[in-house]
C-alpha cells in the first residue's frame, strides 16, 4: 500500500478510525449480550451502545472545583488517540501497512497509556473513591503487566521478530503459537483481562466499594470517550492476543485473487477476535472480584511465574532445535 | 499513606438502605470506623399505639419489606397469647407455611446480594430468578408478592385450596435442585471462596459478648434458633434441624442460610402434605386484658423481639420493636477493624441488615455539627416555630 490516499482511508476510515469506533461498539453489545444471556437476561438491543454513546457525548459536562478542566478534558482523548494508534499495527485483514521491525512493542506501550490516564483521572478528581479507585488501577497495573508483557514478547522470541505482521506470517508457515505456547496464551488472557479490568480483575471499578473508582467524577462526553477508550481497548486487545497466538487474519494457503483473500482475512479477524470475546466474557461471568492483595499474591506468584516459565521454555527450545 | 476518611453511605451503591460509616482508613486497611444509624425513623411504634388490633397489623406487616410477615406473626403470636386464645391448628400450618417461604425468599435474596457484593452478578441474576418462583407461590396462596396480609388475631385471612397446596408442592423439587446447585457453588466457585473464607471472623465468645443473634450466631457455633428453643406455630410437630457452623466468618454463614434453605423446603413440603382440616380463625375478642408479653419470633434474619403492653382496651399500650439488625450490629462494627477496605460491603451485608427496619430514633445534625438526640418537647417546640413562620395557627 503507497501512497497518501490509501494511507489515509486505513487510518480514518477502514480499518481505522470509523470501522474501529463501530467496530468496538458491536464488541460491547456483543459482550453485553453475552453476559446477559448466560445471565439469564434478555440483554440490551442492537443498537443500545449506540445511542448510549450519542446521549452521553450531548449531556452536560460537569467541571470539579478546583480541577484543572482542559487537562480533564485533555486525558480520554489522549488515551483514546493511543489505543487506536495501536490498532494500526495490528493485522485487520493482511499485514499492517505500517508494520515495522518492534511495533509489538510500541503497541504494548500504546496499550497501557489509558490506564495511566485513568489513574491520572482518579488522582485529580479530588474525590475520595476516585482517588482510592486510581491507587488501586496503578497498583493493578504494577501487578498484571509484567505477566502480560512477557507472555505478548514470547510469541516475538519464538518468530524471531518483533514485528506483528512477521509473527502472523511465521504463524502461516508453522503452527499457531496458541499451541506452541498454551502457558503463555492463558496468561495473555487473564493479562488482557486484568488490563481492561474486567470481573475478577475489576477492582479499581468495584461498584459496592468505592463507587466507581477514577471514573466517578467523569460526566458527559469525557465518560463517552472513557467508555470508547475502554471498548476500543477490547477490540485492540482481542485483537493482539488473536494476531499472536491465533495466527491472525491469514489462512494457511494462498487465495487468488487477491480482493477474494482479503475478505476471508478479514472475516477470520472478526471469527478470532469474537473467540477471544467469547473467552473474556465467560471469565466475567463466572468470577467475583477479587481483593487487590490477593491479586498481588496471585498476580506475582503464579501468574508471572508462569510467564516466566513459558519464557524458559521458548529460549530452551530456541536454543536447542532453532538455532544453528 | 496518610490516613483517609472513606464516607460509605448514605447514598451508596453497596448499601441500598440509609446508614452512614465513616470509615478511616490508612491505604486499604481500616483504622476504626465510625457508624451513625437512623436516617429513616419512621415512628411507627408510636403509630402502633393509635391503632385497633386489626387496624395495626397492616402497620407493622410494613416496618419491613422482606420479613413482613414475621412482624405481623410475632404481634399476633403475643396479642393471642394475652387473649388466651388457642387459634386452629390449620391455621398455625399455614402460618408456618408462609413464614418458611418468606424465609427461603429472604434467603435467596441475601444470596444474591451477596453476590452482587463481590462482584458476581451471575449468582444475584440466577437466585433472584428463582426467588420469583418462591414470589409466585406466595402471591398464589396470599395473592400479594411481599405483604401477604395473613395473619389476623385469631388465625389467618384466607383458607387454602387444595389446587394452591398442589401447585406449592409442585413447584419444590426444582427449588431443591436450584439449592442444591448453590450448594455445590458455594463450596466450588473459587472467587467466591477467596471472597468469603476468613472475613468478617467471629468467635463463639465474640457472638455471645456481643449478642449476635440468627445465622450470625449460629456460624459461629451458637446452637440457637427460636423455633426449637421456644416453639411456636407448628414447628414442633414438624421434623427439622437447626443449622450450624463452626466457620464463623461469610462463608459460615452462607452455609448456615442455605443449609436453612434445605431445610425451609423440607418445613413446607411437610407442612402442605400434612396440613389438618379445620376452620382457619376463630372469632377473637376485640379487647385485651390487661397484660404485658415479650414475643419471640425467629425471622429470617434472626431473633425477633416485640414487647407488647396492653391495658385493657383494644389498642397496644406499648410496643418496642427490636429487630436482628439491631442485635447484630456491634458485632459487624468489631469484626470490621483492621479489615481490608473492600471487604466492608460483604461483611456487612453477611449479617443481611435491614436498616429501615431498625431505626428506632433520629439523630440530627445540630449547629455544631455533632450528632445528638431530640427530644419530643424540642421538636414539638420546632415545629411550633416554623408552623408561625409560614403563618398558621
Amino acid at each position: 500500500m503507497t501512497g497518501l490516499l490509501p494511507g489515509l482511508v486505513y487510518i480514518f476510515l477502514f480499518p481505522g478510525f470509523v470501522f474501529l469506533v463501530m467496530y468496538a461498539l458491536f464488541f460491547e453489545f456483543i459482550d453485553r449480550k453475552i453476559t446477559a444471556r448466560m445471565q439469564n437476561r434478555v440483554g440490551p438491543p442492537f443498537v443500545q451502545p449506540f445511542a448510549d454513546f450519542i446521549k452521553m457525548l450531548g449531556k452536560e459536562v460537569i467541571d470539579v472545583e478546583g480541577v484543572d478542566r482542559k487537562v480533564f478534558d485533555a486525558a480520554p482523548v489522549v488515551a483514546l488517540a493511543a489505543v487506536m494508534t495501536a490498532f494500526l499495527y495490528i493485522p485487520v485483514f493482511m499485514s499492517s501497512p505500517f508494520g515495522f521491525q518492534g511495533d509489538l512493542i510500541l503497541v504494548l506501550y500504546l496499550l497501557t497509556i489509558p490506564t495511566v490516564i485513568l489513574f491520572l483521572l482518579g488522582w485529580m478528581s479530588r474525590n475520595i473513591f476516585s482517588s482510592i479507585g486510581g491507587i488501586r488501577v496503578i497498583t493493578q497495573m504494577f501487578i498484571y503487566e509484567v505477566p502480560f508483557f512477557l507472555a505478548l514478547l514470547t510469541p516475538a522470541l519464538m518468530a524471531g521478530t518483533w514485528s506483528i505482521s512477521e509473527i502472523v506470517q511465521w504463524q502461516q508457515q508453522n503452527l499457531w503459537l496458541m499451541f506452541l505456547q498454551p502457558i503463555g496464551f492463558i496468561v495473555a488472557l487473564i493479562g488482557l483481562q486484568a488490563k481492561l479490568e474486567r470481573p475478577p480483575f475489576d477492582i479499581p471499578e468495584a461498584e459496592t466499594e468505592i463507587v466507581a473508582g477514577p471514573w466517578t467524577e467523569l460526566t458527559g462526553r469525557r465518560l463517552a470517550l472513557m467508555h470508547l477508550v475502554k471498548d476500543v481497548s477490547l477490540v485492540t486487545g482481542s485483537a493482539l492476543v488473536a494476531a499472536l497466538f491465533l495466527g491472525g487474519p491469514v489462512l494457511p494457503w494462498v487465495i487468488t485473487p487477491f480482493w477474494l483473500g482479503m475478505i476471508a482475512g478479514f472475516g477470520l479477524f472478526v471469527v478470532k477476535t469474537l473467540a477471544v470475546l467469547l473467552v473474556l466474557s465467560s471469565i466475567k461471568v463466572a468470577t467475583g472480584r477479587i481483593r487487590i492483595d490477593q491479586l498481588n499474591t496471585i498476580g506475582w506468584k503464579y501468574i508471572a511465574s508462569a510467564a516466566l516459565f513459558q519464557v524458559a521454555i521458548v529460549l530452551i527450545i530456541n536454543y536447542r532445535w532453532v538455532s544453528p | 499513606m496518610p490516613e483517609v476518611t472513606v464516607p460509605i453511605g448514605p447514598h451508596h451503591p453497596a448499601l441500598k438502605e440509609p446508614v452512614n460509616f465513616k470509615v478511616i482508613a490508612d491505604g486499604e486497611k481500616i483504622v476504626r470506623l465510625e457508624l451513625d444509624l437512623s436516617y429513616s425513623h419512621r415512628g411507627i411504634e408510636k403509630a402502633a399505639e393509635q391503632r385497633d388490633f386489626i387496624r395495626v397489623l397492616p402497620l407493622l406487616e410494613r416496618v419491613c419489606g422482606i420479613c413482613s410477615h414475621s412482624h405481623s406473626t410475632v404481634f399476633v403470636k403475643g396479642i393471642e397469647e394475652i387473649m388466651q386464645v388457642e387459634i386452629p391448628p390449620r391455621a398455625q400450618y399455614i402460618r408456618t407455611i408462609i413464614a418458611e417461604l418468606e424465609r427461603m425468599h429472604s434467603h435467596l435474596l441475601w444470596l444474591g446480594v451477596a453476590a452482587h457484593e463481590i462482584g458476581f452478578n451471575t449468582l444475584f441474576m440466577w437466585t433472584w430468578r428463582d426467588r420469583e418462583l418462591v414470589q409466585d407461590t406466595l402471591e398464589e396462596m396470599s395473592g400479594n408478592r411481599v405483604h401477604y396480609g395473613m395473619n389476623e388475631v385469631g388465625g389467618v385471612r384466607c383458607d387454602l385450596a387444595p389446587h394452591q397446596v398442589s401447585a406449592a408442592l409442585e413447584r419444590l423439587p426444582f427449588l431443591e435442585e436450584r439449592i442444591h446447585q448453590y450448594t455445590d457453588m458455594v463450596n466450588d466457585q473459587q472467587t467466591m471462596l477467596l471472597r468469603f473464607k476468613g472475613v468478617g471472623k467471629l468467635s463463639r465468645e465474640e457472638v455471645l459478648n456481643y449478642g449476635a443473634v440468627g445465622p450470625t450466631a449460629r456460624a459461629s457455633g451458637v446452637d440457637y434458633d427460636v423455633r426449637r428453643d421456644d416453639p411456636y406455630l407448628a414447628y414442633a410437630d414438624v421434623p427439622w434441624n437447626v443449622v450450624t457452623d463452626t466457620n464463623g466468618d461469610v462463608y459460615g454463614r452462607t452455609c448456615v442460610r442455605i443449609g436453612e434453605l434445605h431445610e425451609s423446603v423440607n418445613i413446607v413440603r411437610y407442612c402442605l402434605e400434612n396440613i389438618p382440616e379445620g376452620p382457619v380463625r376463630i372469632n377473637a375478642p376485640k379487647i385485651a386484658p390487661d397484660g404485658e408479653i415479650m414475643s419471640r419470633y425467629e425471622a429470617p434474619r434472626g431473633e425477633l423481639v416485640h414487647f407488647i403492653r396492653t391495658n385493657g382496651t383494644n389498642k397496644v399500650e406499648r410496643i418496642d420493636i427490636r429487630t436482628p439488625t439491631l442485635a447484630n450490629w456491634t458485632s459487624v462494627a468489631m469484626c470490621l477493624v483492621n479489615k481490608n477496605l473492600a471487604d466492608i460491603p460483604v461483611i456487612v451485608a453477611a449479617i443481611d441488615p435491614c436498616l429501615s427496619c431498625t431505626s428506632r430514633i433520629t439523630l440530627i445534625n445540630t449547629p455544631g455539627g455533632k450528632p445528638g438526640i431530640i427530644t419530643f418537647d424540642e421538636l414539638r417546640k420546632r415545629r411550633q416555630i416554623s408552623d408561625k413562620g409560614r403563618g398558621l395557627p
